[in-house]
């Protein structure tokens, strides 16, 4: 069998003469957890239909699990879980029912229990679904999606519209489903949640790639420069590093590299001990996923 | 498990959902039940003339009020369930499934035709114990079970037909009112079309299926001498149920439509 889960080449959709998606390569590893990030209307949502099966493609080849979604197979249908970004489930039925429901489509499939505990419904179980809350019911969203045990699940925005709390539980969520090796294909518009979660990510602007690559070191951001900001207490003396720009009356910042931060930091605390003036606030921040997906997102936007 | 086995269990659930909406099963059953009580209260003590022979009001009614519970459940209630569950993107999620969408919406006409025949029976023994109507048997069983599955699986078709003409889920009621009542009204199902209706009405009705349905449904209920049977009345019926099939087939949407 492939190691490739999902293999994408040159695929192309037009709406009319809307370019949506604009000849992007892609590829997925079997066991991995992949996010497809980008802003709102960059061709996410397409992309991911495109490989569910939902959407038909203009240009180009796809590939999932060795089949083409775009034949609408059964067979295929049976080997992946989909969780969409807003879909609607029957209200009158219960977790439990609405589970068995779904499973009962499947040839291979996970005992109802199991889903149930995986998202964390367990005190739902007999509860109907229009008395569950909003992240209850993304939980049961899931938990639909997992109850044919797939060997690939897409996430959709999983976590859009959650609260600090449940994102932080959905996330630990895909966690497990990542553990237990499933193929994950995400599309999100949080860094943090592809930083938290993908062991790979591609940034979508405007329909094109614009980078890919673990998200340590997408677009450079293992080369891009720490900042370390600080500020003097009143009457100080102007620190003597060479390195230092002032920025405002007591306020300095410094750019370093990966491997001479720990340095320069060192430096600065010295001089702050040594001339006994202590510092007001020091800052050390290294390069952010949102730096760099800003930068490109940015660069795309404004090149239109 | 083959498709057939997928639709059957498919209807199980339907059902379930089905009776655990209030206003489903409200619509559907309570609704055209209060029209019978309150047709052939009010209005079931006269005598109507149909094609030239007497009828009483009452059993008239008894009839067509089966055959408004069937239209209801089938068409209406059908056509405006689907569209809500279209736009929820309940549809949508079930198309991302391994189960074909024709299990899914087999078992959606499936579960209709069921209650239908419920419906229809209920009426009939509504009759039977108010209005002395007699009960079909024989050949006249047969032909009332055909015409009840013949009609609801058409109107069952026809209501899957008209979601495709529905831009969203508020639209639904008023466009499938909009179609079926004036039917319903020319076809005489809340008034007899009696030899004393102008013309243009009867041939008008005579276009449509609905008054079909109701000439087969009081031939083959009712039978001789009161009504004549006629397979023609059901064959219009059916053929306007395939070609309500194959509209929806081209036209289905799965997804809500924007």
């Amino acid at each position: 069998m492939s190691d490739r889960a999902i293999e994408v080449t040159g695929l192309r959709k037009t709406y009319g003469d809307l370019e949506a998606v604009r000849g992007i390569d892609l590829r997925v590893l079997v066991g991995e957890v992949f996010a497809l990030l980008g802003p709102n209307g960059a061709g996410k949502t397409t992309t991911v239909e495109i490989l569910e099966g939902y959407r038909e493609r203009t240009g180009g080849e796809v590939s999932v699990l060795g089949r083409d979604p775009a034949q609408a197979e059964r067979g295929l249908r049976e080997r992946i879980g989909i969780v969409l970004q807003s879909t609607g489930i029957d209200p009158f039925l219960t977790v439990r029912e609405t589970i068995e429901m779904y499973a009962g489509y499947y040839p291979s499939r996970r005992p109802t229990d199991e889903v149930i505990e995986v998202v964390g419904l367990g005190e739902k179980r007999d509860t109907r679904v229009n008395k569950l809350s909003g992240g209850q019911q993304r939980r049961l969203d899931v938990a639909i999606a997992l109850a044919g045990d797939p060997e690939l699940l897409f996430l959709d925005e999983p976590t859009t519209g959650f609260d600090p709390g449940a994102r932080r539980n959905a996330w630990d969520m895909v966690k497990n489903l990542a553990s237990i090796g499933k193929t994950i294909f995400l599309t999100t518009h949080y860094m943090d949640e592809a930083q938290n979660l993908a062991d790979r990510v591609a940034v979508i602007a405007g329909g094109s790639i614009v980078a890919e690559g673990p998200p340590e070191s997408l677009a450079g951001r293992d080369r891009m420069k720490t900042r370390i900001r600080f500020r003097t207490v009143a009457g100080a003396p102007a620190p003597d590093l060479q390195s230092a720009t002032r920025l405002a009356d007591r306020s300095y910042l410094m750019l370093a590299d990966a491997d001479e931060t720990t340095k320069l930091v060192h430096d600065l605390t010295a001089w702050a001990l040594d001339t006994a003036s202590g510092l007001d606030l020091l800052e050390v921040t290294p390069p952010s996923l949102e730096d760099v997906y800003l930068e490109l997102t940015e660069s795309e936007a404004g090149s239109e | 498990m083959s498709e057939l086995a997928l639709a059957l269990r498919q209807v199980r659930y339907t059902n379930k959902a089905f009776w655990r909406n209030p206003a489903a099963a409200f619509f559907t059953f309570a609704f055209p039940l209060m029209f019978l009580v309150i047709f052939t209260t009010l209005l079931g003590s006269g005598t109507v003339t149909v094609k030239g022979l007497e009828f009483n009001q009452s059993t008239y009614f008894v009839a067509s009020m089966a055959v408004f519970s069937m239209i209801t459940a089938c068409y209406t209630n059908l056509a405006i369930g689907v569209t809500f569950q279209r736009d929820a993107g309940i549809l949508k999620r079930t198309r991302g499934t391994p189960l074909p969408g024709r299990a899914y919406l087999g078992a959606r006409v499936t579960h209709v035709v069921l209650m239908s025949i419920i419906l229809v029976a209920i009426c009939a023994l509504f009759g039977w114990l108010f209005y002395e109507a007699d009960l079909p048997t024989g050949v006249s069983l047969i032909r009332t079970v055909v015409v009840v599955l013949v009609g609801s699986a058409s109107f069952a078709a026809l209501g899957l037909a008209i979601t495709s003409a529905i831009p969203n889920a508020d639209a639904a009621p008023p466009i499938v009112n909009a179609t079926i009542l004036p039917l319903l009204f020319i076809s005489g199902i809340f008034f007899p079309i009696s030899d004393d209706t102008p013309t243009w009405i009867d041939t008008l009705g005579d276009l449509f299926p609905v008054r079909h349905l109701i000439d087969a449904f009081l031939g083959a209920f009712y039978g001789k001498p009161f009504f004549d049977f006629s397979w023609a009345d059901v064959a219009i019926v059916a053929a306007w149920g395939v070609a309500g099939l194959l509209l929806a087939i081209r036209y289905f949407s799965w997804e809500p439509r924007r």
